[in-house]
């Protein structure tokens, strides 16, 4: 038997899932706590010891390989020149490389923002400003401002390559680590954000994954190969393409609903699907991830309430206004709860509607109309995903709070709101047994075992 | 290697092109683009429905030398209100501004509509079925008079 063990160092646990690439199927899954902050060790030591009593004796396994959102995650802060356009470029990298963007700055830096990128602290700073043979000004003088700070991190210039070595060379004389890569928009309009999430990925392998102290087991396992979330967007992107053995599920979204944000990966082009649909704005990127930052149920669940509606969550999860008060005062201040009623399983159905309906909102483009003296013409901003063939679920909340039918059904279209560019008939699948961040892990070295594998495990949503 | 022999500073200088404002007459500024194309200018096409703000925040990062901005449906004054202020307001005080097209509804006298665009910072307007070889001569002559200024 050939097997593949994939650990998945989180923040609040360690998790494994032992895979049998022959069979591609799942052999056994194990969980200990995260101990990153103290020795990373224990907690995958306490898992290798749950996953071991679950299958009886651990197999010699031929990959071992990890992913990791402790200690913070991937802290990125990305700076660009103009909003709309570089800096807005640099966003869409440093998410689609799996990062936790804590600052995402445009224009020249301030001394107030050099103080605030100081305070972030991030793991790894995305410098891009300027097109090729566009502005050079701005680019280096947030190198200039940035090589005097006080930041240690790596930096990775993706900006105007006429510009990138001047940049490199005024942060390097300063001692700060540079990578240059090519810039994440050469050409006005076009993005060009994979060779900066490659460099990313191989600084996080590189420096961060020992920086984290993550390393410290670095014998119990062949490498940490991305951050999770990137590894949930590598496993997107395998169900979505297939292999040349296999072919996946065509155009699809993933919503990860977890205690503090939603992410929504899609994997889509998300051009017009509607005649006479006029494409405006920045291309979109055919990975693209966002993060929700205001829209978590424990951490974020008054501000769900605060956009849905105290009224709207009670009236959905069928419980009295007062009651429904309660209980958010409740799971906010212990953001570990599970629910414990029928009334709190209710209350966190809805609020994982309201979650997933808001997040998949914001992800999907918009129509919009613009009367002209020829007529009115749709314009679109940001990716049509009425097309998209499948919605997959994870995360904790729709693995194990059942409801998954009504909670996914939040991201379809809305016949009373059609600008909204959601998706219209897709399968609703759920990844209750936590593998797509497996499915991505292990795509890196059995790309067939792994689109098997994780196929197996999406599970079709029935209606509740 | 283009047309652009007789300049060679042609090839350093980058313009912005558009259509502004609800209009979605493309094709006398895509012919435009491809003129500028041809004569070894790099040019930056953003195509029709393009507001105002788009033209100015291509041009700053693209490092654009000049905005060639076409309207063809008599609404141009009321577009390229502000123009050159907010251009001044990104930093972009030095850029050359052309208006073509359509300018004005109806039959107006055409030294009066070139002041009124003038007036609003552009440094010149050209009526509609200007060739686009006087538009590139006068380019040159625009460009030359700046490098020795």
């Amino acid at each position: 038997m050939t097997t593949a063990l994939l650990i998945d160092f989180g923040s609040t646990f360690t998790k494994l899932r032992a895979v049998d690439l022959e069979k591609a199927s799942i052999i056994g899954a194990g969980q200990g706590p995260s101990t990153v902050t103290t020795d990373v060790t224990e907690g995958l030591t306490a898992a290798l010891g749950d996953l071991e009593a679950h299958i009886g004796g651990l197999p010699d396994f031929k990959h071992r390989l990890a992913c990791s959102s402790a200690a913070g995650g991937l802290k990125m802060v990305t700076v660009g020149l103009v909003r709309e356009l570089t800096a807005e470029a640099a966003r869409q990298a440093a998410l689609g490389a799996g990062a936790k963007l804590t600052g995402a700055f445009s224009y020249g830096l301030t001394a107030g923002d050099i103080v605030e990128v100081e305070a972030h602290a991030p793991d790894i700073i995305l410098l891009a400003g300027g097109t090729d043979g566009g502005n050079a000004d701005v680019i280096l003088e947030n190198a200039a401002k940035l090589a005097k700070s006080a930041v240690a991190c790596p930096i990775v210039v993706a900006g105007n390559r006429e510009a990138a070595d001047e940049a490199a060379r005024l942060l390097r004389s300063a001692d700060k680590p540079v990578t240059i890569t090519e810039n994440v928009m050469p050409e006005f309009g076009e993005l060009n954000v994979e060779p900066a999430r490659a460099a990313i990925r191989d600084v996080f392998i590189d420096r961060i994954v020992h920086a984290k102290g993550i390393d410290r087991a670095a014998e119990m396992f062949d490498a940490v190969l991305m951050p999770t979330p990137a590894a949930v967007l590598d496993g997107a992107k395998l169900l979505s393409e297939g292999t040349k053995e296999k072919s996946g599920l065509g155009p699809l979204l993933v919503i990860d609903v977890g205690g503090a944000t939603t992410d929504v990966h899609s994997v889509c082009l998300g051009e017009p699907t509607m005649e006479g649909v006029i494409a405006h704005g920045l291309p979109e990127p055919y990975l693209k991830r966002t993060v929700e930052g205001d829209l978590g149920m424990r951490h974020n669940a008054a501000a769900i309430v605060e956009a849905a509606g105290l009224e709207a969550v009670a009236e959905e999860a069928g419980v009295p206004l007062e009651r429904a008060g309660e209980i958010l005062e409740t799971v906010t201040g212990d953001v570990e709860r599970l629910p414990e009623d029928e009334d709190e399983t209710r209350f966190d159905r809805a609020l994982a509607r309201a979650a997933v309906d808001a997040a998949v909102t914001r992800h999907a483009g918009s129509l919009s109309i613009v009367q002209t003296v020829s007529g009115p013409v749709s314009m679109q901003t940001g990716k049509d995903l009425s097309a998209v063939e499948t919605v997959i679920g994870t995360g904790g909340v729709l693995a194990h709070g059942g409801g998954a039918h009504a909670v996914l059904s939040a991201a379809l279209a809305d016949a009373a709101q059609p600008q909204n560019l959601k998706p219209k008939t897709p399968k609703l699948l759920l990844d209750s047994d936590y593998v797509l961040y497996a499915c991505g892990l292990l795509a890196a070295v059995d790309v067939d075992a792994a689109l098997t594998f994780g196929l197996a495990h999406m599970h079709p949503v029935d209606e509740d | 290697m283009g047309t652009g022999g007789q300049n060679s500073n042609r090839a350093e200088i980058t313009l912005v092109t558009g259509v502004i404002g609800a209009d979605t007459h493309i094709v006398g500024n895509r012919i435009l683009s491809m003129a500028l194309e041809e004569a070894g200018f790099k040019v930056v096409a953003l195509g029709a429905l393009t507001p105002a703000d788009e033209f100015i925040k291509a041009a700053i990062e693209t490092a654009a030398d000049g905005i060639m901005v076409s309207s063809l449906y008599g609404q141009g004054e009321l577009d390229c209100r502000g123009f050159r202020d907010m251009c001044v307001e990104a930093g972009l005080q030095d850029i050359l501004l052309y208006i073509g097209g359509n300018l004005v509804v109806g039959k107006q006298d055409w030294a009066e509509v070139e002041a009124r665009y003038r007036d609003l910072g552009f440094d010149r307007a050209f009526p509609n079925a200007t060739r686009t070889e006087d538009v590139v001569a006068v380019l040159d002559e625009d460009f030359a008079a700046r490098r020795q200024g």
